[in-house]
């Protein structure tokens, strides 16, 4: 936890969840977590970038994701995200919606 | 970790007696029971109290919304007293009352700081009663969500239908659940408890009669002839509005972007996506993860020791994902998985 700000860094998301045996992740080791969490960040930019939002670590341990004005919100965890991202864009990210699918299919091509 | 078992069902629909005759089975040897029941007197416990010490009786009311928080308690305390030595145990039973949905309490366990490390998901055994299920699943949201969550179902009170009402009964919750195994409450506990968990769709035989109701049209067998993704098996309740598909798609899939999408996917749609499960060949892993989740939860991804019959022939492999939804068109989620796993620019920077 931050000393200064009190945030936890608590990402208790399932696809981070903690080493023990039989359960897959990539959290087992310090390298094994930052390649991951690389990886969820372009992947997560590849979507978030539909509303021009941007995500990146926060300290090393939390999230922030932010806009194109200048706002921006730190979480601690990935289950945080789209409620963050939809707050911080005004709109919602609609994985079902025909619009972001096609933006979606664009990105694949392009 | 402690396996949990979730016992549910509708009201009436044989949960206690059910689980008085696993009780008694040498396999569940060392169960701790948590009883909740809906009214203000309880019963069930001192039914089971005759047969086992470990049964703790929560307060009445509904499992899912009033006494969450004690179901946790409960739970805490009870591994308080086994690290203390006071009682052993190396199971959980969880009865809820006929009216619970199950997502909530499983929610528990994998949210609750303290229990997540100590116990897990040791599946959903959903009693269904042959004679009244057909009004039920009709008229009670609850006994479809009961059902929807089931890793198995078991069919009480057969003896009491004709065999048109099973065989109908049976197609109807296929619809609502292809991911479920069936048996009927006839058979013997050791039957019932075989290879039981959160993976038995994947890790037993087909459930029972499962061929032969769907007929080879659902093609169950043959994951390997479907050259690219479908939907192939969907199955479609009309009353309900609910909708059970499996998504089959050939070669590995990048984790980190499924993630991300199953994670947008089930933010938004949650609440109408009733169970989501598959097994996964993964970008790296030579084995298959597999994955479950009821609603807006999803239990941590797990390691398969072995690729299920069909599912890595001729060395291609392929993943599978079970889908049980209400009101959403399955296509739209089909064209979504693909858009979002076809990001090539993603692909190649990771």
């Amino acid at each position: 936890m931050c000393s200064l700000c009190g945030i936890l860094g608590c990402d208790d998301h399932w696809t981070n969840a903690v080493a023990r045996p039989g359960v897959y992740t990539r959290n087992h080791d310090t390298l094994a977590r930052r390649t991951e969490t690389a990886r969820r960040l372009k992947s997560a930019n590849a979507v978030l970038s539909f509303r021009r939002l941007k995500l990146d670590v926060w300290q090393g341990r939390s999230y922030v994701v932010s806009s194109p004005t200048g706002a921006s919100s730190v979480f601690e965890a990935l289950s945080h995200l789209w409620p963050e991202a939809e707050t911080l864009a005004g709109r919602e990210f609609d994985p079902l919606d025909d619009n972001f699918i096609e933006w979606m299919e664009g990105q694949a091509l392009s | 970790m402690i396996p949990v078992i979730l016992l549910t069902g509708f009201l009436g629909s044989g949960k206690t007696t059910l689980l008085q005759r696993l009780l008694r089975h040498p396999s569940m040897e060392g169960t701790a029971v948590l009883v909740n029941e809906f009214g203000e007197v309880g019963l069930d416990h001192h039914l089971l109290d005759q047969i086992d010490e470990n049964v703790v009786l929560l307060k009445s009311g509904c499992i899912c919304c009033t006494v969450r928080g004690e179901v946790a308690d409960a739970l805490a305390n009870l591994h308080s007293m086994r690290a203390r030595g006071e009682i052993s145990f190396d199971r959980v039973v969880i009865e809820t009352t006929g009216l619970a949905d199950p997502y909530p309490v499983l929610q528990t366990l994998t949210a609750h700081p303290v229990l997540r490390s100590h116990f897990c998901n040791g599946g959903v055994l959903t009693t269904v009663d042959t004679v009244n299920a057909d009004i039920q699943v009709t008229h009670r949201a609850e006994a479809v969500r009961q059902i929807s969550a089931a890793d198995r179902i078991v069919l009480t009170k057969t003896d009491l239908a004709t065999p048109e009402q099973e065989t109908a009964l049976r197609k109807r919750l296929l619809h609502v659940n292809p991911a479920a195994n069936f048996i009927t409450s006839f058979a013997s506990a050791e039957t019932i408890l075989d290879g039981f968990g959160p993976l038995s769709f994947f890790t037993t035989a087909k459930a029972e009669s499962h061929d032969h109701i769907c007929g080879p049209a659902c093609n169950h067998d043959a994951p390997s002839q479907v050259t690219q993704l479908t939907d192939q098996h969907r199955h479609h309740d009309e009353t309900l509005g609910v909708t059970s598909f499996s998504l089959e798609v050939e070669g590995d899939i990048d984790w980190t972007m499924f993630g991300t999408w199953l994670t947008l996917l089930l933010h938004k749609y949650g609440d109408r996506i009733f169970r989501v499960k598959g097994i996964l060949a993964i970008e790296g892993e030579a084995l298959p993860i597999a994955i479950h989740g009821v609603q807006h939860l999803v239990h941590a991804p797990t390691h398969m020791d072995h690729w299920p019959k069909g599912m890595d022939q001729s060395g291609s492999k392929s993943s599978r994902l079970i889908f049980i939804l209400e009101d959403i068109d399955p296509e739209k989620i089909r064209r979504s998985f693909r858009a979002f796993m076809n990001v090539d620019a993603v692909r190649a920077a990771a």
